[in-house]
């Protein structure tokens, strides 16, 4: 078997600042992806899951721990390594609607990294419209502009520009959270599905324990920046072991 | 239901009333730059002729807004001035919106040490008085309009570069760059394909309220004798001229002074018009 496509060895996050006492984020968290497979990190509101989301993607600088991406360390990447990144590791954002430029068209938004990697205007708009299609969007809504469409059909072709490059890893970070609950449903669906056809690693962090528990094959909870739980979606519902999960299960289900 | 559809219609009537102001206000600042090319073709006599058996008439058919002490016309005079005073100050206004874009950008997005440099630096020109740092900057480089818009332009760049970099900083955090970032954009396409058309906008609108106040602060320094120098025809240095005589022969003033305000006025409200225009919730759905 291949080894991990994701590996994360104590990674601890202390955001410091003058005239404050120090947060630690996220405090020494160890834990790997396999190629293919869906691992969820849940927890409430300032448990450092998204945290790991942003030092995982290089948008934020880890205080300590390492990184593996693929095997080749990424802790510290920065310039064209980390651009060359991006290849491989791509996120969906919290706010779908927000996380296009007001002043560009999603069309823009989704065929950006294509036009990096080198490919022609026609060729983006073509792969553009095809990308929107899978992902259940008419070819028009390359033309709109994200006000201009609801927070679904933006994280739709948020989705879209994620995938566009084919990574290998994709971090969902709340993907779901600013939605409808029956739009949710609809989001689940198509990352399910891009899934199994992509053969696409996810890592799935979320608030809401039953939206993980069918979507996930492995599940971490996190508290307070720290790992506190880990195994399968069921063993983690049907027999938490901490205290804090079964608060978090009780809360929900 | 029944109250969203009225609140919608007042929403695009707002929005037309905003494009309708926009293009007339652009209408009539278009109409003034144009006049100012063309100004030479556009005097009914020659701004610099002197006939001093006609010095000193009031308004009449012939001399519109008169004749100064010289017998010159003051209506070619003002529409001859509008060149330096109105060409002087897009250029002045030009100028330091683009210093200070640059310098608070690059503070914003690089941050740190130098933003703390540069940010102290335009601190320390923000805290004098305006006018009188112009004036000493101004008399250290002597007079003329270049030196004048030189000097009000060592002043004036701070303000945007306290904006640039505010809109910079706020900009740089919105997942929308994160995005970018993760599109494996370099910095420089980042900046320049997302972060400045996001950040031009209140750019774009003080620099065009600010026309207004630069117009008077070049027609101030002139007015002093710091900025245009007779006989150049300079709307500032035209009121200079005529100060002693404004009991007397009052319309030597206002000539040069109604030219000012009409100026100022139709920038400031093309100004508004284009902040309105600009706010994105405006636009239509």
């Amino acid at each position: 078997m291949d080894g991990p496509i994701l590996s994360v060895r104590n990674l601890t996050k202390i955001f410091s600042r003058r005239g404050q006492p120090d947060v630690t984020a996220v405090n020494d968290a160890t834990f790997e992806v396999r190629p293919g497979e869906c691992l969820g990190i849940i927890g409430e509101s300032g448990s450092g899951k998204s945290t790991v989301a942003h030092m995982i993607t290089r948008l934020l600088e880890p205080t300590a721990g390492q990184i593996f991406l693929d095997g080749e360390e990424i802790t510290r990447l920065r310039g064209a390594g980390r651009r060359r990144l991006y290849q491989k590791v791509q996120m969906v954002f919290q706010t779908p609607v927000e996380s296009f430029d007001p002043r560009r068209t999603l069309g823009d938004g989704v065929g950006e990294s294509l036009e990096n990697a080198g490919m022609s205007a026609a060729a983006v708009r073509e792969e553009v419209a095809r990308l929107l299609a899978v992902c259940g969007l008419p070819a028009e809504f390359a033309d709109r502009y994200p006000h201009q469409a609801s927070g679904g059909e933006c994280q739709r072709a948020a989705i879209a520009r994620a995938i566009a490059i084919r990574p290998a890893l994709l971090v969902c970070d709340e993907a779901t959270s600013a939605l409808d609950v029956t739009i949710q449903r609809d989001v689940i669906g198509l990352l399910a599905r891009l899934r199994r056809e992509l053969a696409m690693a996810c890592l799935f962090i979320c608030h809401d324990i039953a939206l993980v528990q069918d979507f996930c094959d492995r599940v971490l909870v996190m508290h307070r920046g720290r790992i506190v739980e880990r195994g399968t979606p069921d063993e983690v519902i049907r027999s938490p072991r901490e205290e804090y999960t079964k608060m978090l299960i009780d809360s929900v289900l | 239901m029944t109250t969203a559809a009225p609140a919608a219609c007042r929403q695009e009537n707002r929005a037309d009333g905003g494009r309708a102001r926009l293009w007339a206000f652009g209408a009539l600042a278009v109409l003034l730059v144009l006049g100012a090319a063309f100004s030479e073709s556009l005097c009914p006599f020659d701004p610099y002729a002197q006939n001093l058996s006609a010095a000193l008439q009031p308004p009449s058919p012939e001399h519109f807004f008169g004749t100064d002490r010289y017998g010159r016309d003051l209506l070619s005079r003002v529409i001859a001035g509008s060149r330096a005073s109105i060409f002087g100050t897009i250029l002045l206004v030009t100028l330091i919106a683009a210093l200070g874009t640059v310098v608070g950008v690059f503070a914003g997005w690089t941050g740190g040490r130098l933003d703390a440099v540069l940010m102290r630096l335009s601190d320390m020109f923000l805290a004098f008085p305006g006018l009188v740092f112009a004036l000493a900057v101004a008399g250290v480089l002597g007079g003329g309009l270049h030196n004048a818009i030189l000097a009000l332009a060592a002043i004036s760049w701070p303000k945007y570069a306290r904006i640039a970099r505010s809109q910079t900083l706020a900009v740089r955090e919105s997942a929308f760059m994160k995005a970018a970032r993760l599109s494996g954009s370099p910095e420089g396409k980042i900046i320049r394909k997302h972060l400045l058309p996001n950040i031009a906008g209140p750019i774009l609108v003080t620099a065009m309220l600010d026309i207004g106040t630069m117009m008077m602060e070049l027609a101030g320094l002139s007015f002093l004798g710091l900025g245009a120098k007779p006989p150049a025809a300079e709307w500032g240095s035209m009121m200079s001229e005529s100060r002693g005589l404004m009991t007397t022969v009052p319309w030597s003033v206002y000539a040069p002074g109604l030219a000012i305000f009409v100026s100022v006025m139709v920038f400031n409200l093309l100004g508004d018009a284009v902040r309105d225009a600009l706010d994105p919730k405006m636009r239509e759905r």
